[in-house]
């Protein structure tokens, strides 16, 4: 919600009304603006009950700060241009700043460094900081409270730098009032926060008010109700005093008031904000953002990593803050109280929120001068940031640092420092420093000892960046990692604003709650997110306009998700013998989106408008609102997803299709064997049979199975029930694959099962003495198609195979791993099939509807690219077990093949996918066959593979009627019933880039471009690859930058306040396995990533590209509650710590070298750290409350996904810590992965450079 | 001296040769005036229970191109030691072991009446037998039950060492893999695809072995492991095994849609049989007995498509040239038979069901390799079961009356050459002196390759007699033939038969009166009957008949003409080759019948008599009995049926009428137990529909076209527009003096 609201703020904000907007928004959240605002306040309240807990959470984490902050850096378009001012400017700053600021900074490089020594040494130092910050906070809040004073204006400036920044406003607004009541520090950046987070409220009043504002009574209205009454006044008031003691503050006032005007508010509003609110915010967010930020970013990690901060003053208030925030802040709703001290009232926010960003100004500040100087340095920052505009402002900011810095960085410093470091005295010199700040990166290393000298160190070191950021700059000063905008943030107030009521589908484009958010779904006529994810809610009118922006237009389309208990699953409806209600022309299915006209005798297809007649049977009368009566009873009228039953006309050869079989192909070569694997699966089929899929729980099955052995040669085996022993069929004539046997071969569970499990008892017997090691691959599908042509019915291979096929067979294979062709033009050529034998068979088996699912078992290179074919073709699955051993591994692979046996799927199944007219789908993404352009074929589609549509543009889109899309899934159920599964989606239409920009998803976006280059890196060399991802996202930010940002310098980085994450996300993304190897890592893994996230939904890339780092250590053995995620990065990593680590693929258990003993002792039994078993693969059932949560924690964890995660055990420093540092995304890798914050500031340069 | 007929009868008991002409005419002028080429009929496993074992070896010839077994006509200097070649008059030491030789000690070999003898071969170890059973399972319900019966009796009847095999075939082909605990393996083979010999050892994996073995070394020649794997074992070891196996067979389960004959993979299971055996056990004596229900309907080898409103080819389409599949199949049966003999191995055919099966294309299966060629109805009748069962007939010793792997070797004497051999044989392409450039039959060679031997298989050997006129034989010359049959007896023993016959020449021009004789009109008959029917099996009908027209053996030819080896009208091809194959193979007598059908007369009026196969003998109140080798018929005549039905056999007082009912039964019996292959058994009376067999047969004397006949009491009239043997005749008359013929 705040989320929405937020970025909705940031366009209100800058039409509107910044301050009221805030207030509305919180009516808004809550919102019902209406109902609620009359009583602004007891709105407020509400609201900011609501919201408080979210952002008493979010703020708590400093990180909600850092974020903020960093978003306002980076994110927002005001704040974050401060931030990155501060990257430009901190290579200038970094000098000057040194002392107090440099400290600052040092720690926030610290932060960013990683370095472990670095932060320690930082904390104390941030700690004073802090607690200057905090001092200084307060004053900066005070300050905020100026700029509120200052007013409304400021406020919209402030919200428009929400909106910018979103995140930060997002942020603060709940974690305002959490935070500010914390710690000093906190508070400013509470401040910031609330502001932020009224602000983040405003904004979703403001969404509705933006366009509203003018227009829509009701945002007026509550905007009025804010404006006038409470907020404004509140918050002024209180900020006002303290703005006006910031004096910085006031100049950017009067901007303020002229930003008023949204088209002024957004140019100015940056700059105001920076300026205006800078000097706030600036005080508090210093380098506004920055310092901002990086108070926040260290309170952050003070609040993150407790441990490292509790040293520090701001554990102590933050924990509390913490707990306090949350739940007081709902009341708190005024920043005020929260905040007990200034910085609350400034909460008033939504200027603090701007504060937010500023903290990192704070820090700045903080350091030394700021305090004082730091209201003005802050507006200084923002004004270095803007250095023109804010000018004045910054000035006189640029005066607090200035005054040290200024010459070169205090003030910028600051700013750059909470944004990038020495933004702000870059500021100026912003370009030049560019460069620097990719010393940024550098800096971290300089971190470690003394602050200044860290950003110097940045400096002299080469650009640890990626080489992906040749250029490079040696950036000298490090940004501090907690000031650019954190995905835990994002997280938890995500679902804080989301989480708590359902997701109602009713009303078109509206963003659903994210991926990580637990979330209930009402489905009202559109299609849950859990079915149906855009990367845009709002899509552009003209293909003009989406290419300007570049933000991609696709849906994540996962057709058969299961959805949760307390959902139903679509309704079946049946429209009997003459089978589904369809438009005439373009053959759309009986949707919400058809128009009953002439009294309900005729239909007008939403998508292409033409008009059909309704059948007799089908006809109803209209009531007066055009509707039909009985419109709430069928599900085709209501529902956004349901399901028709197919008649004979939509089966293959018109003939209703056999139940599907089960074909289980199991190597029995020497190293199948020998490892285990055959005798393991035997075992578990024994059992497994009785759980395949049925859509009656009360009846059994009627899938039929079939088993088939090879190696060189194939064993078809019958087991006919009438049989007293099963009968082995050998078929040597492997070059001319065909199935032995009709009779006996495909059988009912039931009535075979001894037979059956006296074949599975022989199995392992028969070949435990082989020593035939050759296999092949080809063949074994052959003949599992052949055998399901046969029974002319569809079906599922389950193929477990160990080795690369070299037998002489179709579809041998030779062994051609050649690691030198990585980083080559030839690389591609790795992903690449060998030979082209597969992707025709793929296509036989599409046609027959024979989805393949293999198990690998290698423990050499078997060229996964190349078996992967047919699997990924045919809507199947691979799964991989390099160096299987039975013993360690069995769980895993039990429970994925229990599940890919057991889960739910759909046969033979045809899907596509139907747009309005203007836009239409142009590209598909996943695990599928396509014959043609339009539909696509999947052999088996299950409830976990997704698919990925990418739209264009082919006309215009009208703002009135949206944009609708139509995704029918032809399929054969389980129980061999033809089915056809709709999903409607309808999204707004724009157009306005801004409205674009706030109704993106990051995730799905992010899902999207994954896919893209994934699949690019077949035809392209890797490197173009990701060029071309950098240059798109680059290019998007830039749009967004040039058309919606308010105008600021063009050092600062703002990023929309949807998309802030886009840069860490698509970092993620870069560094992965798949674009960006490094040297341990096989061929096959990459191509089994490679295939494996082609069909992935937004979830599970997202905990892929992004894993979840828990504390398990924070554990409440009390509650439900997971302690809140700490982000990516070594240095989040407390040395007395223990976290969980999940990627979706993996589970790790990092056990810190200092963990407390009664810890070990309750997860591991184990008395000390050295003691405990690195290869334990569960964790000891241990009785104690303690182990039992964290076992049901990772018990649950596994249950999210679709593959089963082995759990390992990584003890700090021991050897297993190199895998596991791989996934600590934020951080540099050992490939060169760029970590985080060089990323960011490569993404800057590239979209500076795009400005100009 | 004896008379012509009771030499010719003594020379057949004791050698089983009989010679178209037992005095030879001296020049090769002379006997190409004599039409009927100098020829012998030749049984090379003649029952000889009377012949002692001789358990060393045969002294041969020490001439290269000769290597003639000593015998009775050679002449032997006791004292020097030495004997003399009677073909090739080399003179030869006797081997050291002959040292006690003289005049009254001689071995067997040089006594008179041991001009036929048997030598055991001790060396080489003994070879199992092996019978692999090729079995069909696109069959009713019914028939598969009752062969899967027959089969798993055959088990018993099997020595216990012999190897057994099983492939069954459908749609796919299966080779089971036998002595497996718990699951019982085959492996499979698409139908519609060949294999050769190679690309199947490396399927069955049967190269692996040999290779291991070849790793291992010497160890594995030193102990003569019986050679056996996994298909192929013993049946004391697998006998349940099988049998079981065997219970479980399953009509094959692919579905056959309506319209459609079942894909039947007939070519492919063949020739994997083949090549199985020919991989693993090479020259070494083996049966392959291939039961079908059906023709091949798929793959190489398929005689007709799976379309049911396709007919399978008759020979009206052969003739017209539309037998589409039949040249292809043809070819592909070749290729196997010529693998199969080859190696040694036997196809046996025992093909049962009511339309025809694709024997026409198959016979040369069974002709090249001297396998079975049976047909029947169906598996569940009699004549299936009990044929199939004669199979495993023993002889006294207890021995099965079948050999196997054998080869024949004729020498003759340089005034005589060999043109050839008609009969379950191949060639071995063996040059010598004795070969004649004059081919007839399997010919340019002396030596033939006889896959499957029984006591009854008998060959038809042409010579020619090559003395030029004007280099007279001196007076008393006796020309020499003789048969050295080598071949695997089924104890597993090598065995080698030696015969050696002699005959006199004689001048033409003085002694005509002595070569005419010596004429054997029976045995004459019958290697021209041979002749014909090689003839037509490689040309076109009319033209054999028009060659044969000209050759005058009267009555007999009459016969022959209207007999299914020449004829086909009214016979498939499959029932033609049928014919022609037990024709090819069958002794003297056996074949007689073939030609000329016996039929015996039962009345009231005098003990059983035979009667002229003429419609005359048809009467009322006869009841005949006629045996055409393929058929045993008992038809009763239109009174005695009236009797019959009346009950009158059943009546205490009518018991003699019951007798003359019982009498011709009995005697069909007889018959019955003693051939091979079991003939068809029909019980008929006048009018009934299966007279018609009768009717076919008879000389048409009466037919509604010679209206005298009308009336008599005699006979039946036979509705035919075929001429009658007085028609026959008159016509050959005319032909005879007649210039232009």
């Amino acid at each position: 919600m705040n989320v929405n609201q937020q970025p909705h703020m940031a366009s209100p904000y800058g039409q509107p009304q910044s301050g009221y907007q805030g207030y509305q928004q919180t009516g808004y959240g809550n919102q019902h603006v209406p109902g609620g605002y009359p009583t602004p306040y007891a709105p407020y309240n509400g609201p900011a009950s609501t919201y408080q807990p979210g952002p008493p959470q979010g703020y708590s984490p400093y990180a909600s700060f850092s974020s903020k902050a960093l978003a306002t850096n980076l994110v927002s378009d005001l704040s974050s241009p401060s931030p990155l001012d501060l990257g430009m400017r901190g290579p200038p700053t970094s000098g000057p700043p040194p002392v107090s600021g440099t400290q600052a900074y040092s720690q926030f490089g610290q932060g960013d460094t990683q370095n472990g020594p670095p932060p320690m040494a930082a904390l104390p130092s941030v700690s004073q900081q802090y607690t200057h910050g905090t001092m200084q906070l307060s004053g900066p809040q005070s300050s905020f409270n100026q700029p509120f004073g200052a007013p409304p204006t400021s406020m919209q400036q402030m919200t428009n730098q929400m909106s910018g920044m979103q995140i930060g406003s997002t942020v603060p607004s709940p974690a305002g009032p959490g935070y500010a009541p914390p710690t000093v520090s906190q508070a400013s950046a509470s401040a910031a926060y609330t502001p932020s987070a009224p602000s983040s409220f405003a904004p979703s009043s403001a969404v509705h008010s933006q366009p509203l504002p003018p227009d829509s009574v009701a945002q007026t209205a509550p905007q009025p109700f804010y404006g006038a009454p409470p907020t404004p006044p509140q918050p002024f008031p209180g900020a006002a005093p303290p703005f006006s003691a910031a004096g910085p503050a006031q100049p950017p006032a009067p901007p303020l008031g002229s930003q008023q005007s949204f088209s002024q508010a957004h140019p100015p509003s940056q700059p105001q904000f920076t300026s205006a609110p800078p000097p706030v915010s600036t005080a508090s967010y210093g380098g506004p953002p920055p310092t901002t930020q990086a108070s926040h970013p260290r309170a952050p990690p003070l609040t993150s990593q407790p441990s490292t901060f509790s040293g520090g003053p701001p554990p102590t208030s933050s924990p509390s803050q913490y707990p306090q925030p949350m739940p007081q802040q709902p009341p708190v709703s005024q920043p005020n109280p929260f905040h007990s001290g200034p910085p609350q009232p400034t909460t008033a926010a939504g200027f603090p929120p701007q504060g937010g960003p500023p903290l990192r100004v704070p820090h700045p500040g903080v350091q030394g001068p700021p305090m004082t100087s730091q209201g003005p340095p802050t507006s200084q920052t923002n004004h270095v940031a803007p250095p023109q505009p804010g000018m004045l402002p910054g000035p006189p900011p640029v005066n607090m640092a200035g005054p040290p810095a200024q010459p070169s960085m205090q003030g910028y410093p600051p700013q750059q420092n909470g944004a990038f470091g020495q933004v702000r005295g870059p500021q100026p010199g912003y370009v030049g420093q560019y460069p620097g700040q990719q010393s940024y990166v550098a800096q971290p290393p300089a971190q470690a000892p003394a602050p200044a000298p860290k950003r110097l160190d940045p400096d002299s070191i080469p650009s640890p960046q990626a080489s992906d950021i040749p250029p490079v700059q040696k950036t000298r000063h490090r940004i501090d990692p907690d000031a650019i905008p954190s995905p835990i943030q994002v997280i938890e107030d995500d679902k804080l604003n989301k989480g708590n009521e359902p997701f109602v589908t009713g009303v078109r484009g509206q963003v659903p709650p994210l991926v990580t958010t637990k979330f209930q779904v009402k489905d009202q006529g559109n299609a849950s997110p859990r079915f149906i994810r855009c990367t845009a809610y709002n899509m552009p009118c003209t293909s003009d306009m989406a290419k300007q922006s570049q933000v991609p237009l696709a849906a994540v389309i996962k057709p058969l998700a299961t959805l949760p208990l307390d959902e139903n699953g679509p309704y079946i409806v049946d429209h009997g013998e003459s089978g589904p209600i369809r438009c005439n022309r373009c053959k759309a299915y009986m949707c919400p989106y058809m128009q009953f006209i002439e009294g309900g005798r005729r239909f007008q297809c939403g998508f292409c408008s033409c008009v059909t007649e309704v059948p007799p049977h089908y006809f109803q009368h209209l009531d007066h609102t055009g509707k039909r009566v009985d419109c709430y009873d069928r599900p085709e009228l209501s529902m956004g997803s349901y399901e028709f039953l197919a008649t004979v006309d939509y089966c293959k050869n018109n003939k209703i299709p056999q139940p599907p079989a089960f074909i289980f192909l199991i190597d029995v070569s020497y190293n199948a064997v020998k490892n285990g694997m055959v005798a393991i699966v035997c075992q578990e089929l024994k059992t497994l049979l009785d759980y395949l899929p049925r859509e009656n729980p009360n009846v059994a099955s009627n899938i039929r199975v079939g088993f088939v052995t090879y190696n060189k040669v194939l064993h078809f085996y019958n087991v006919k029930a009438s049989l007293a022993q099963p009968q082995m069929m050998v078929v040597s004539d492997v070059a001319d694959m065909f199935v032995p046997l009709l009779d006996g071969f495909l059988v009912n569970v039931a009535e075979s099962r001894v037979v059956i499990e006296s074949l599975l008892d022989q199995i392992p017997d028969m070949f435990a003495d082989t020593r035939e090691t050759e296999t092949v691959f080809g063949p074994v599908i052959q003949a599992g198609l052949e055998a399901l042509k046969a029974a002319d019915c569809a079906g599922k291979l389950f193929v477990f195979h160990s080795s690369l096929p070299i037998a002489e067979a179709p579809g041998k294979l030779k062994n051609r791993e050649d690691k030198k062709l990585v980083g080559t033009d030839k690389e591609k050529s790795l992903f690449q099939a060998q030979v082209s034998f597969y992707s025709n068979l793929a296509k036989e088996c599409v046609a027959q509807g024979c989805c393949v699912d293999l198990f690998l078992f290698p423990n050499q290179y078997v060229d996964v690219a190349t078996l992967g074919v047919v699997p990924t073709s045919t809507g199947g699955s691979i799964y991989k077990y390099t160096y299987f051993q039975g013993q360690a591994d069995q769980e895993r692979f039990l429970n994925d093949l229990r599940k890919d046996v057991q889960k739910q799927m759909g046969f033979d199944a045809v899907m596509r996918v139907r747009t309005s007219t203007g836009i239409r789908p142009t590209d598909f993404f996943g695990s599928f066959y396509m014959s043609n352009t339009t539909d696509v074929e999947l052999a088996g589609l299950d409830c976990d593979k997704t698919v990925t549509v990418e739209f264009k543009h082919d006309d215009k889109l009208s703002e009135e009627t949206g944009a609708l899309m139509q995704c029918a899934v032809l399929y054969t159920s389980c129980s061999g019933q033809r089915r056809l599964r709709v999903h409607n989606m309808a999204v707004n239409c724009c157009t306005q880039l801004a409205d674009l920009y706030r109704n993106c998803e990051t995730d799905t976006i992010i899902n999207y471009f994954a896919k893209y280059a994934y699949r690019g890196v077949l035809n392209n060399p890797t490197k173009n690859v990701r060029d071309s991802l950098i240059n798109q996202c680059a290019q998007i930010l830039a749009c967004y930058r040039k058309n919606c940002a308010s105008p600021s310098s063009a050092g600062q980085l703002i990023l929309p306040e949807c998309m802030k994450l886009l840069p860490v996300y698509l970092n993620c993304v870069l560094k992965s396995d798949i674009l960006h190897p490094g040297a341990d890592i096989s061929l096959d893994d990459r191509a089994y990533l490679r295939q494996l996230v082609s069909a992935m939904d937004v979830a599970e890339s997202h905990a892929f590209f992004y894993p979840r780092l828990l504390p398990v250590h924070k554990l409440n053995v009390e509650g439900n509650a997971l302690p809140v995620a700490v982000r990516d990065s070594e240095e989040r990593l407390s040395k007395g710590g223990v976290y969980l680590l999940e990627t979706g693929l993996n589970l790790f258990l990092w056990v810190g070298a200092n963990a407390q003993q009664e810890l070990l002792q309750n997860i591991f039994g184990a008395p000390a750290f050295s003691q405990i078993d690195p290869n334990m693969t569960s964790l000891p059932i241990l009785d104690n409350p303690y182990s039992k949560r964290l076992r049901e924690i990772i018990e649950s964890f596994r249950a999210q996904r679709s593959r089963y995660m082995k759990l390992m055990v990584v003890k700090q420093e021991d050897k297993l810590e190199l895998i596991f540092k791989h996934f600590l995304v934020e951080d540099k890798n050992n490939s060169g992965g760029a970590s985080y914050v060089d990323f960011l500031c490569h993404m800057h340069k590239e979209i500076r450079q795009l400005l100009s | 001296m004896t008379t012509f007929p009771e030499f010719i009868q003594q020379n057949e008991d004791r050698d089983g040769v009989r010679f178209s002409w037992n005095v030879w005419p001296s020049s090769r002028l002379e006997a190409t005036r004599m039409v009927v080429p100098v020829a012998s009929l030749f049984t090379p496993l003649k029952e000889r229970p009377d012949l002692p074992p001789i358990q060393y070896e045969p002294v041969l010839c020490s001439r290269a191109t000769c290597r003639a077994v000593l015998n009775p006509l050679c002449q032997v200097d006791y004292r020097a030691k030495l004997w003399a070649c009677n073909f090739c008059y080399q003179r030869n030491q006797f081997p050291s072991t002959y040292a006690g030789i003289s005049e009254v000690n001689q071995p067997a070999e040089l006594l008179p009446q041991f001009s036929t003898i048997e030598y055991v071969v001790q060396r080489g170890h003994q070879m199992p037998l092996n019978f692999l059973y090729v079995v069909d399972t696109c069959m009713e319900d019914e028939d598969l039950q009752a062969l899967k019966e027959s089969l798993q009796m055959s088990l018993s009847l099997l020595p216990p060492t012999a190897l057994v095999g099983l492939i069954t075939f459908g749609r796919m082909v299966q080779v089971h893999e036998l002595g497996c605990e718990g699951i019982s393996k085959s492996y499979v083979f698409r139908g519609t695809k060949d294999l050769s010999a190679k690309q199947l050892q490396e399927m069955l994996g049967l190269t692996k072995p040999t290779a291991a073995q070849a790793g291992r070394g010497q160890q594995q020649q030193q102990q003569p492991a019986l050679p056996s794997n996994r298909f192929l074992q013993p049946v004391q070891k697998i006998d349940m095994n099988l049998t079981d196996l065997l219970g479980e067979l399953q009509r094959d389960p692919w579905p056959v849609t309506q319209g459609k004959r079942s894909l039947r993979s007939l070519g492919v299971a063949m020739s994997i049989a083949v090549g199985l055996l020919e991989c693993t056990f090479p020259n070494t004596g083996a049966r392959i007995m291939t039961f079908i229900g059906g023709p091949a309907t798929q793959g190489p080898g398929m005689v007709v498509g799976d379309e049911l409103k396709t007919p399978i080819r008759s020979w009206h389409d052969i003739e017209k040239d539309n037998a589409k599949f039949m040249k292809k199949a043809t070819k592909h049966y070749e290729a196997l038979a010529g693998r199969a003999a080859a190696n040694g191995h036997i196809i046996d055919i025992y093909a049962c069901a009511l339309d025809q099966t694709g024997l026409a294309e198959m016979k040369c299966c069974t002709n090249h390799t001297g396998g079975y060629m049976v047909m029947a109805d169906s598996f569940n009748t009699s004549l299936f079961k009990q044929t199939f069962q004669r199979v495993f007939t023993k002889d006294v010793q207890g021995a099965f009356k079948m050999a196997f792997a054998g080869t024949l070797e004729i020498k003759t004497s340089r005034e005589i050459k060999i043109s050839g051999a008609i009969g379950p044989c191949v060639s071995l392409n063996a040059k010598g002196p004795s070969v004649s450039e004059n081919e007839i039959g399997t010919g340019g060679t002396c030596q033939w390759k006889i896959c499957g031997l029984d006591p009854n298989t008998t060959l038809a050997v042409y010579f020619e007699v090559v003395n030029q006129h004007n280099a007279p034989i001196p007076q008393g010359g006796r020309g020499a033939v003789q048969y050295v049959t080598q071949y695997q007896h089924s104890s597993g023993q090598r065995r080698i038969r030696v015969t050696t016959v002699a005959r006199n020449w004689a001048d033409a021009q003085t002694q005509i009166q002595n070569i005419a004789a010596s004429f054997d009109q029976e045995a004459a008959a019958i290697l021209m009957a041979r002749l014909a029917v090689h003839r037509a099996e490689s040309e076109e009908g009319p033209d054999v008949l028009r060659w044969l027209d000209r050759q005058l053996i009267r009555l007999f030819m009459f016969h022959l003409r209207r007999s299914p080896f020449l004829q086909v009208f009214n016979n498939s091809p499959d029932e033609s080759s049928y014919y022609r194959h037990h024709f090819m193979r069958q002794d003297l007598t056996q074949s007689l019948i073939m030609i000329q059908p016996i039929l015996y007369a039962y009345s009231f009026n005098g003990p059983p008599e035979p009667v002229l196969l003429d419609s005359s003998s048809i009467l009322p109140d006869r009841i005949l009995l006629m045996d055409t080798f393929f058929q045993i018929l008992i038809y009763h005549g239109e009174t005695v049926a009236q009797w019959r039905k009346a009950g009158y056999q059943d009546m205490p007082e009518y018991e003699n009428f019951r007798h003359l009912l019982q009498a011709p039964v009995d005697d069909a019996q007889e018959i019955l137990h003693t051939r091979f292959p079991m003939p068809r058994y029909i019980d008929t009376e006048h009018g009934g529909s299966q007279a018609r067999f009768l009717l076919s047969k008879v000389n048409p004397s009466q037919t509604h076209n010679n209206m005298y006949a009308w009336g008599q009491e005699s006979g039946a009239p036979i509705l035919t527009d075929d001429v009658s043997l007085q028609v026959f005749m008159d016509h050959l008359k005319k032909l005879a003096v007649s210039s232009a013929a």
